[in-house]
């Protein structure tokens, strides 16, 4: 927090950005200091890589003014905004593994002698940028021998070449490890110090508040507020990321009866221990039939990769899973169907639906891939099962024939939901089922839940909307850090106690 | 995590650093290298005069056209893609060259012409590939159907070449002794010498690993994948076309049947000499090396004497299995 009062370097205000009809952004300002790390926090699909790719010029902003340094710009890209000082580090690295070191610091920007590369001097000219990073590696070696944490800090390393006053970090640290993190923040620190302004986008609080001196707050594309991050304790700001206010939550009715669960019941499914390096840590969880669990938390607590470990989709490699009593190894999407275990993806284009089959084919796909391709469903069956489903589940337009692609993003998710249905599963988990969808889809599918769950079906449900996990659930698994932190009942919870638990660990 | 203590204080750059260990990206190489030692170790032990001036010179003589088409693959294999086009060009500008030097063109514009040839298609395949984003095997495919059919459109029938002065060039030979030197050899030595230094003490070439490393990062690291994908084809088109002129020197004539098949044989030079077909990693030297391997074969089998010469083809196809089967466990064991 060094120089709070020097004038910007960059000034963004009332950014708009539009992908008609949609407005990605609308009004949103942003401030970024001279030595001091901003970190920019939002829910995803909040807008805060519209903001970056505004600022860096990918997107164009239909309305507002971004000035850099007190003179007004537009660049028209990445390598335009670099030439100006602004450099951005993303997620993934995106390096050349089969280069050595050297080349992927200097490259676009290399010594050069009669013509030709000198590499002598790219070699020592790379040693100096990367000591100044206290990276202790040979230039000389290829980037591949190593680590991922290294290289990234190899990335961050290529971005401060050259005159670098605004640093942009999206997401560095989501496949680093403790020790690694720590290294990047006194990297981060180091260069603040020198004057440089700091981006910061990360989903773990704790490292926000370890490392930001200030934050702007995004959500639903409008800005919440700037905030020093040492005035703003952990639970408010997750109320700001995840919005509307307490009261009108906790108006909301429930939909699902709390029910008693027969005492001495044994769960459909029951884990112990299950985790995955890496991915989640190990957890115990217990599913009952009838029964809705929710799964809250922020994006990157580990929620989805819960899911997948629960359904196959990703092997444990630590922990016993238990199908009504029997033991048994979710090793493939496969075996878990087996077990009755559907998993509707996060990823709906991607990983859900297939964009250019048929109504019909889509809802098909899984009971037939159970069945094998040697029998064939008879189509009067198909005909009807799939009169059934959507009428059943209302899905517009009501024609088995429609391609999948020229449906709504919430008819595509019921017709997913028809695919899994069809097969008659007894525990079917759903990841985001909810999202990108319409207010009135929403409740339809909201609605379609409860009424599994009171057939007698087990349902995990995951939403990034806490206030649609606290309607329907039965019980909520709170997650953060890719734990499972605790284990509440829904009938009784609020708000308050879920924004609690999930911002737990911010306080520090 | 190989990072020390994050330290501002200045820590002393040593000089130059000697490798204590041989960098994993030159195992490849000096794994043909080594199975080139021990082919002319064991022919030498085998049969007399095996080892002899006469029989190297020879090697590198009858495979200069093949060393100027592995350069040229290199270049393309290194961005990730392949030139399935090679054989064919060469042909074409064997029957180019055969052709209007019988029409009585003079050679200073014959040659020019027969290797631009081969420069055009290169040039035709990198637009292709780059701006219509059409897969490498089908484009090179499609332009070694066109340039085969090029050919017997100019000449379904072998062509004599008797021009004097192409035939001097041809025959120049400088001998060192027992070596031997033609002007063939000379010029893929060239080409050789070119072709490293360009990738290596050149932006353009840096570009070309940098792509097959990951054509998406190039471009985020700023640098000019376009053209230099283009470009990559270009030298392996004009590369074939010089390729070519190499043949119709040795040959002495002009025939739209040759080369068939010869792409292939590029490429397994290539992927002996240790360059991945994924791209990015591999020397334009062991090429050479890989060509000389696959020639050196031949050698032996020829020596041996009672061994029918399909042997060479068995012994290529089982170099070939070993030497991938040797860079996939490389790779294996990095990630």
């Amino acid at each position: 927090m060094t120089q709070q009062t020097a004038p910007p370097v960059v000034e963004m205000t009332g950014i708009s950005v539009e992908f008609p009809p949609v407005k990605a952004l609308d009004g949103v300002d942003l401030h970024l200091r001279p030595g001091e790390i901003h970190a920019l926090m939002g829910e995803n699909g909040a807008g805060k890589s519209t903001l970056i790719k505004a600022l860096t010029g990918i997107y164009s902003p239909t309305a507002g003014t971004i000035l850099v340094d007190g003179v007004e710009r537009r660049f028209t890209g990445p390598a335009d905004a670099r030439a100006h000082g602004i450099s951005t580090v993303y997620q993934e690295v995106n390096l050349c593994e089969n280069l050595t070191v050297a080349e992927n610091i200097m490259l676009g920007a290399e010594p050069r002698l009669l013509g030709g590369l000198n590499w002598r001097a790219m070699r020592r000219q790379a040693a100096v940028h990367l000591e100044h990073m206290g990276l202790d590696i040979d230039p000389a070696s290829s980037l591949g021998s190593h680590s991922l944490a290294v290289q990234q800090l190899v990335a961050i390393c290529r971005a401060t070449v050259g005159d670098c006053k605004v640093l942009i970090l999206d997401e560095p640290t989501s496949s680093l490890d403790t020790d690694e993190v720590e290294h990047l923040f006194t990297v981060m620190r180091a260069l603040r110090d020198d004057g440089v302004a700091i981006l910061f986008v990360s989903h773990f609080l704790d490292q926000i508040y370890e490392v930001s001196d200030r934050m702007t707050v995004l959500r639903n594309g409008g800005l919440v507020g700037e905030f020093v991050t040492a005035d703003l304790p952990a639970a408010e700001l997750v109320q700001h990321m995840i919005g509307r206010s307490m009261e009108v939550l906790e108006a909301a009715e429930e939909v699902v009866e709390h029910a008693e669960r027969p005492a001495g019941a044994t769960p459909l499914l029951q884990v112990v221990g299950l985790g995955r390096k890496g991915s989640v840590q190990p957890f115990d969880l217990d599913l009952y039939e009838g029964e809705v669990v929710g799964l809250a938390g922020l994006l990157g607590s580990g929620r989805t990769e819960l899911a997948r470990l629960l359904t196959g989709a990703d092997r444990a490699d630590v922990g016993q899973a238990r199908v009504a009593g029997k033991p048994t190894r979710l090793r493939t999407p496969r075996v878990a169907m087996g077990h009755g275990i559907a998993y509707t993806s996060e990823d709906r284009k991607g990983e859900g639906v297939v964009d250019g089959l048929t109504v019909r084919e889509n809802i098909v796909l899984a009971l037939q891939a159970e069945r094998g391709w040697m029998r064939p469903l008879p189509r009067k069956q198909v005909d009807e099962l799939v009169a059934k489903y959507i009428q059943q589940l209302g899905i517009r337009p009501a024609n088995p024939e429609a391609l999948l692609r020229n449906l709504s993003g919430g008819n595509q998710q019921k017709v997913l939901l028809a695919r899994w249905l069809a097969t008659a599963p007894r525990l079917l988990v759903l990841d985001e089922p909810t999202r990108g969808i319409d207010v009135g889809a929403k409740a339809e599918i909201q609605k379609l839940v409860a009424d599994l769950a009171a057939d007698g079906m087990s349902v995990v449900f995951i939403s990034a909307e806490l206030e649609e996990v606290l309607r329907i659930s039965h019980r909520i698994t709170v997650m953060r850090d890719r734990r499972k932190v605790a284990e509440i009942d829904g009938g009784g919870a609020t708000m308050d106690q879920v924004v609690d638990l999930i911002a737990g660990g911010g306080t520090k | 995590m190989t990072t020390s203590a994050p330290a501002r204080t200045p820590r002393k750059l040593g000089g130059v650093k000697i490798p204590t260990r041989l960098d994993r990206r030159y195992l490849p190489v000096v794994g043909t290298f080594v199975v080139l030692a021990l082919m002319l170790i064991v022919g030498g032990s085998r049969y007399e005069n095996f080892l002899t001036p006469a029989v190297v010179s020879n090697l590198f003589i009858n495979n200069a056209h093949l060393i100027v088409l592995a350069v040229g693959m290199t270049f393309v294999i290194l961005t990730g893609g392949i030139d399935l086009s090679v054989g064919s060009v060469l042909a074409l500008s064997t029957v180019i060259t055969a052709a209007l030097l019988q029409a009585g063109w003079p050679p200073a514009v014959v040659i020019p012409v027969a290797v631009a040839a081969g420069t055009v298609i290169g040039l035709a395949h990198g637009v292709m590939i780059h701006y219509f984003q059409v897969q490498p095997f089908v484009a090179t495919l499609a332009g070694m159907f066109f340039a085969r059919g090029l050919c017997f459109l100019i000449a379904p029938e072998s062509i004599a070449i008797d021009n004097a002065s192409f035939a001097e060039l041809a025959t120049w030979v400088q001998i060192f002794g027992e070596w031997r030197m033609t002007s063939s050899v000379l010029i893929a030595l060239i080409v050789l010498g070119l072709g490293f230094v360009v990738l290596h003490l050149t932006r353009f070439g840096r570009t070309v690993y940098a792509i097959g490393g990951g054509e998406q990062s190039a471009l985020l690291m700023g640098l000019p994948v376009a053209r230099t994908k283009v470009l990559a084809y270009v030298v392996s088109g004009t590369c074939a076309g010089l390729g070519g002129l190499l043949f119709a020197m040795a040959q002495r004539s002009g025939y739209s049947l040759t080369g068939v098949g010869m792409e292939l044989d590029a490429i397994a030079a290539v992927v002996i000499g240790g360059t991945l077909l994924t791209g990015g990693t591999g020397f334009v030297l062991g090429s050479v090396l890989g060509v000389l391997v696959l020639g050196l074969i031949q050698t032996i089998i020829t020596f041996e004497g009672t061994l029918s010469s399909w042997w060479t083809r068995i012994v290529i196809g089982v170099l070939l299995l070993i030497f991938v089967l040797l860079q996939r466990a490389l790779t294996l064991r990095r990630t």
